[in-house]
């Protein structure tokens, strides 16, 4: 699945990347502990998080993440749309809980092991 | 004339709700001398309100204190300053508390928080969520500190929760931090943390861990512009 359906479906804000929207998505993972995002994200996965520090972008280059869902409407910080955007990161914001955003990626076949 | 000064900075009082209820001035002091330490911090989280009274006791028994306090990022992050002028503390006080939003504490949740005096006397309880998190980024907190010429440390790196790694993948590379506290002891002065100094204190919560790590520097007198310099290796200071 494309950001871009997902970004649909959800009704997500896109903050950065804009253009970025066609990475596909293989797999989520959701952690606000970058130490872990690190250690266990997987390759085009997309992560949810409430964490708004530059470093998520960082993390989100380095694992080759999709992107970045912030849930509870969490607006990311000025030097993280400024990374964001350089590193062609999507961050996307959406006004519900971790727990909704993530039951309704899986409800769409986006899940944090190969198969749901 | 430059020495070695033994010294560890991170300790709490029984104002930490996870600290223990003989965490009190008098004894803190007794067991730091007792165990040859030079110097000690308080670091409470998110509060200096035992300070003063500890200051005191360190005085009449010749242990220099450092006013300090553990700040909780809006990340998660634990920060610790340390400050050689009262004003600094009151200033970095304010800043905390408005930053600490209005919930109130659960004592029996998360345990009392103690005001005491010089005297190891109960003179209130503070209501705050000292354990919870404030409002402040790890770069605005770093930059408040400096502002107040305060020392910068972000604690037990070498821990998950609560240590700026675990928390943020690694120690951004803008943040001006002075030093990065490691819990376990370490022998060696010259290991570094992404090129920053480490230290290692033992961020005690009961009287028998003071002291379990500490920190030599070799300084002119304690203060916090000294150590700032030894972690520098400035005139002629260092970390041994």
């Amino acid at each position: 699945m494309k950001l871009k359906e997902i970004v649909k479906e959800l009704n997500l804000k896109v903050i950065t990347a804009k253009d970025s929207l066609d990475k596909e998505v293989i797999g989520g993972y959701a952690s606000d502990l970058l130490s872990d995002v690190i250690a266990n994200s997987k390759d085009s996965n997309i992560w949810v998080t409430l964490q708004i520090h530059q470093n998520i972008v960082a993390v989100a280059s380095m694992k080759n993440l999709s992107g970045i869902i912030l849930v509870n409407a969490r607006e990311p910080e000025k030097d993280t749309v400024e990374k964001a955007e350089q590193e062609n990161i999507a961050i996307m914001a959406s006004n519900l809980p971790a727990f909704e955003v993530i039951g309704r990626l899986y409800a769409l076949g986006i899940c944090g092991k190969k198969q749901c | 004339m430059l020495k070695e000064f033994i010294g560890d900075l991170h300790i709490h009082t029984c104002l930490s709700p996870c600290g223990d209820k003989d965490m009190v001035p008098t004894r803190i002091v007794k067991e730091a001398q007792n165990l040859g330490l030079n110097f000690i911090g308080i670091s409470d989280h998110n509060s200096v309100e035992n300070i003063f009274a500890v200051k005191k006791v360190g005085e009449k028994f010749g242990v220099k204190v450092l006013g300090g306090i553990e700040i909780t990022s809006e990340e998660e992050v634990h920060i610790l300053a340390f400050f050689d002028e009262d004003w600094s503390l009151v200033k970095i006080q304010e800043i905390v508390y408005e930053n600490l939003g209005n919930e109130e504490n659960d004592e029996t949740l998360f345990g009392e928080q103690l005001i005491i005096d010089e005297n190891d006397r109960i003179i209130g309880k503070n209501r705050r969520f000292l354990i919870g998190a404030t409002e402040l980024k790890v770069e605005e907190i770093v930059d408040v500190i400096h502002n107040l010429d305060g020392l910068a440390i972000a604690a037990h790196v070498d821990r998950e929760s609560f240590g700026i790694i675990g928390q943020l993948g690694f120690i951004p590379k803008e943040l001006k931090l002075d030093a990065v506290e490691v819990s376990k002891k370490i022998q060696n002065s010259k290991f570094k943390i992404q090129n920053l100094p480490v230290v290692s204190f033992s961020d005690a919560h009961r009287i028998e861990d003071i002291g379990k790590s500490f920190t030599t520097f070799f300084l002119e007198e304690v203060t916090v512009n000294e150590i700032k310099k030894a972690l520098l290796n400035q005139d002629g200071r260092g970390v041994i």
